[in-house]
């Protein structure tokens, strides 16, 4: 595996991570999971597994916090939720990912065509 | 700032290890049970929904993991894990890493005492505030010792007020004996060494007291000033108990009483600074007005003031002092000159070249050290190669296993260091606490953070240096080959046996050029020992006396007689008598001349005086070669006698006979009734200057601070009580002073030569152990894994002295390969220490011849044990074997 694509795929996690969280309020792991697999169809094949790295991961930079609560179920489940410094990042990265998509986008019709 | 909150999450994730496993396996086991709760509503049966469940969610494990590498410090539990696994390795080697361990102490902790020395001595800054800017001042030219070292009082105060470069400028008297005041008060009186300072002394230097203040005042500095004393920390402690209200109390010394105005602090030692090797516990004001016309006195030393150079002052003085007086009231000029030295230079700079070459020698052992274990370690990872490729190959990176051998090094190393620091304490600890190695400031040495520093510098090079020859082996071999060539045996290969072969040569090599370094040394110090040094220490001792005649010559003499007599009565005594001074202590100088000849001013140099008994030439075992000893009659007041050297004889008197000539001493008359064979009066290794003797009966000369020689057939220890208790008994003024062996007067004066050949010496014996452990276990190991191939050739007839030819063969090879490039760098670095040589050229043949002998047979013999071990080898048990 190299960097790059590590970089990428893991980015593309976070991502997802704080929009759902963003979007949907507080969360429990299995809960943001589901959430994305619905969202994105079957198009992601996702590990649920993963999700954990980046949760993690994103709670240590402080964008998201987290906290034990108990479900709907009576169940108990660590919540996450988006803090104030995680908006912030979640507007930046959808910027961005809206702009590079709207370039691939661009740059793949091009080629397609055949008009290079 | 996520950044670094990040970076703090992740260290505290890894000292929370255990907790945020815990939370992470609560967090994954309600995940999955809230999917199988979540599959069970939609209708599916338990089983069923549980590994749906499990699919979804993937490798339980490799999310533990991929969590664990996003929150904590991967290279930090890799680092434990190596560490882990390397202390554990190594306690199943122990024979191995006791080895390891204690070498590198020995390496590492000769390291840092010799650079807490080089330290002390060379690199810190002397213990004084603003250092830098303290200057010592001596004539450009000194030829009579101690009285051309020194300056009159006139010159000084004249000095004192012309000059602009010095903010403050002072001087002691440079004319003190060990034990010349005694403290009186207690049951016995106890020999104190006292010395006159300059009322600003301590405050040029910029020494803090204790207690109290450390200058004197004007009035104190008057003759008719009361009696005051600083003292020193040690006296202090020592004699007065530490007295915390020591200030305005009167100590007696010689029954006067002295108020105590000042105490020094502990980390002031005068003897180190001015005088290694000796202690002064009694600082005393410089009465101006009564020495002024002493002639000169005091020794300088100057403080700069802030922004004058040292070349600026030097200019200064070079103007002022040539118009200075020796005498105002006499009219008398001194026609001084000044050189003026950084203090520091002053200090060490005649040590830097032997401090440079011990540090050297030091270096060489570190390198040793450091190439033996290379060799151990490359030895251990080839018989290691099996587990090294078997790690290969289930997945280990090639990075993951030299970072563990390395880490193994760097283990050693810091193991190896901490106990060299503990060596090295206690080393140190001796060195501050002995008084007899005449080096500067040794008295502070201590290991500081510099020295700490230095530690662990070589440590980490050292672990670094053995460690990463055999990582980078390991790194660029081939796993194949290393499974195939460790298939049979545990041999690490050709190219590991070569590399082996290049380590013990290069180490042979070093512990060459250490060894024919000591060699010079060694033989240098042998011929400074063998100089005729015109007298004779053996056997002789010395004590002081105290005893006021109130400058009486007549009852002086019957003193002397008096206690002469006592102590030749002992049974065991030879003879005995007594001086001022003793050779290779201080000393002073008159001027001499022959009566009526002319001499260009300066023409003459300055004479070394003593003023001693009759008797006393004989009891030191100085040679007369002319003419005869003194006599008690020799007192007559109108014409003195001298005794002189062959030096001033040939000088004074060219192919005549000196005997029954008239010289004159500082004006007076002397007819010179014998010569005498010339004496090294400073030390072993400076030629004789001029050397007079006198009467100490004659009225014409008062002698100071007198010491009783004696020479007796039993030790010093065992003569001392019976001496004491005869000389008490006739003089119960007399202070229990030690009855000190001549031969230690010698022993201090070449101190320092004795101590560096000690140390490079104990450091070549180092070498070349280690050295020899290295051929030996080079050898050892390629007849071992040879055992195999010579098995064979034994059963095909080969005899057994032609395998233990071989054997040997090998070994003089790798020896003489060794010992050839040795000696051609001994040869390119002799003129290094050529400076420090005594009567020994730096290429000196015998040294060389002697010192390759040395080596090659120490090379012999660690190759022939194995040698012996390859032709006990029964064929029969090799060839069944593997």
């Amino acid at each position: 595996m190299s960097p790059a694509k590590l970089d990428l795929l893991q980015g593309t996690l976070d991502v997802m991570v704080l929009q759902t969280l963003a979007t949907m309020g507080s969360l429990h792991g299995y809960g943001i999971a589901r959430r994305i697999e619905q969202i994105s169809g079957d198009e992601v094949l996702l590990n649920q597994g993963t999700i954990y790295a980046s949760l993690v991961r994103l709670q240590q930079r402080g964008w998201i916090s987290a906290e034990w609560g108990t479900s709907d179920n009576n169940r108990k489940a660590k919540y996450y939720s988006i803090t104030e410094a995680g908006r912030k990042q979640w507007a930046k990265d959808t910027a961005y990912w809206q702009r590079l998509s709207t370039v691939m986008g661009r740059v793949l019709a091009t080629s397609t065509d055949g008009g290079l | 700032m996520g950044a670094i909150r990040e970076a703090f999450n992740r260290l505290l994730s890894f000292f929370h290890k255990p907790q945020r496993d815990t939370d992470l396996e609560a967090e994954l086991q309600s995940h999955i049970d809230l999917a199988v709760e979540e599959n069970i509503s939609r209708g599916m049966p338990p089983d069923e929904a549980r590994r749906r469940a499990l699919v979804r969610f993937g490798g339980v494990q490799q999310a533990r993991e991929q969590q664990r590498e996003a929150r904590g410090l991967l290279w930090l539990d890799v680092l434990k894990q190596d560490l882990r696994f390397t202390t554990r390795t190594l306690r199943r080697d122990s024979g191995f890493a006791t080895t390891a361990i204690l070498i590198l102490a020995l390496g590492i902790g000769a390291n840092i005492v010799v650079f807490s020395v080089v330290d002390t001595i060379l690199l810190r800054p002397l213990p004084f505030p603003d250092a830098d800017h303290l200057v010592r001042i001596a004539p450009k030219v000194s030829k009579c010792g101690a009285s051309c070292a020194t300056y009159s009082t006139d010159a000084v105060q004249e000095f004192q007020r012309q000059n602009k470069s010095f903010s403050d400028f002072t001087g002691y008297d440079a004319f003190t004996a060990p034990g010349n005041w005694k403290l009186t008060g207690g049951d016995v009186p106890v020999p104190v060494s006292q010395i006159d300072v300059m009322d600003n002394f301590f405050h040029t230097l910029g020494v803090q007291p204790l207690m109290g203040r450390l200058t004197f005042t004007a009035e104190e500095s008057r003759p008719s000033g009361p009696p005051v004393v600083i003292l020193s920390y040690p006296f202090w402690r020592r004699q007065l108990n530490a007295d915390p209200n020591i200030i305005g109390k009167a100590v007696s010394f010689g029954n006067t009483p002295n108020t105590v105005v000042g105490v020094l602090p502990d980390t002031f030692d005068f003897g180190s600074v001015y005088s290694p090797g000796t202690k002064m516990d009694v600082f005393t004001p410089y009465i101006y007005d009564r020495v002024r016309e002493y002639g000169n006195m005091l020794s300088l030393t100057g403080r700069l003031n802030p922004g004058v150079t040292l070349a600026q002052a030097q200019a200064e003085a070079d103007l002022l002092f040539p118009t200075l007086d020796g005498s105002v009231k006499r009219g008398w000029k001194g026609h001084y000159t000044a050189h003026l030295w950084d203090l520091k230079d002053f200090i060490s700079g005649s040590l830097r070249r032997s401090l440079i070459v011990l540090w050297g020698a030091v270096g060489l052992i570190l390198l040793i050290v450091c190439v033996n274990l290379s060799n151990l370690l490359l030895a251990r990872a080839a018989a290691r190669s099996k587990e090294f490729a078997m790690r290969s190959a289930l997945g280990a990176s090639r990075s993951r296993i030299v970072r563990q051998l390395l880490t193994e090094s760097l283990i050693l190393s810091v193991a190896g260091a901490l106990l060299g620091l503990g060596l090295a304490f206690a080393a140190v600890f001796y060195l501050a606490h002995q008084g007899s190695i005449a080096l500067p400031l040794l008295s502070s040495i201590r290991i500081d953070k510099t020295a700490l520093a230095w530690t662990i510098f070589i440590a980490v090079t050292a672990g670094l240096l053995f460690g990463i020859v055999p990582g980078l082996r390991i790194a660029s071999g081939n796993l194949q080959n290393a499974l195939k060539d460790s298939a049979a045996s545990t041999t690490g290969g050709q190219a590991t046996a070569r590399l082996r072969a290049v380590l013990v040569v290069s180490q042979i090599a070093l512990a060459c050029v250490l060894l024919i370094a000591a060699g010079l040394l060694l033989r240098s110090f042998l011929r400074v020992l063998d100089v005729d040094l015109g007298f004779e220490p053996s056997r002789a001792a010395a004590i002081s006396l105290d005893y006021n005649d109130n400058g009486d010559p007549v009852k002086r003499g019957v003193f002397d007689r008096e206690v002469l007599h006592r102590i030749q009565s002992i049974p065991g005594v030879q003879t005995a008598g007594i001086t001022d001074s003793l050779p290779m202590s201080r000393n002073r100088s008159w001027d001499i001349s022959a009566k009526g000849k002319h001499y260009e001013p300066g023409e003459l140099p300055g004479t070394f005086a003593y003023v001693v008994t009759p008797g006393y030439l004989n009891a030191i075992g100085m040679r007369l070669v002319k003419g005869r000893d003194m006599t008690w009659e020799d007192n007559d007041p109108k014409q003195a006698v001298v005794i002189i050297n062959e030096t001033v004889a040939r000088y004074l008197w060219p192919n005549e006979d000196p005997i029954d000539r008239i010289a004159s001493i500082g004006g007076s008359d002397a007819r010179v009734i014998g010569v005498i064979a010339d004496v090294r009066e400073t030390t072993a290794e400076a030629k004789s200057g001029w050397q007079m003797y006198v009467s100490a009966v004659a009225p014409q000369f008062g002698p100071q601070d007198p010491q009783l020689v004696i020479r007796s057939s039993l030790p010093a220890k065992t003569l001392q009580p019976t001496a004491l208790a005869a000389l008490r008994q006739f003089n119960p003024g007399q202070p229990v002073a030690d009855l000190k062996p001549i031969q230690l007067l010698v022993d201090h004066a070449s101190s320092p030569r004795r101590f560096f050949v000690y140390l490079v010496g104990i450091f070549a014996g180092l070498g070349l152990i280690l050295a020899s452990l290295g051929i030996y276990g080079v050898i050892s190991y390629s007849v071992t894994q040879r055992t195999q191939e010579i098995g064979i050739r034994v059963a095909l007839g080969a005899t057994l002295a032609r395998v233990q030819f071989d054997v040997i063969r090998a070994t003089l090879q790798l020896a003489l390969i060794g010992i050839a490039i040795g000696t051609l760098a001994s040869l390119a670095a002799s003129s290094l220490i050529a400076s420090l040589l005594f009567g020994t050229t730096p290429t000196d043949p015998i040294t060389f011849l002697g010192m390759v002998f040395v080596l090659g047979s120490i090379a012999l013999l660690a190759g022939y044990i194995p040698a012996r071990r390859a032709s006990r080898i029964n064929p029969m048990v090799a060839l069944r074997n593997n």
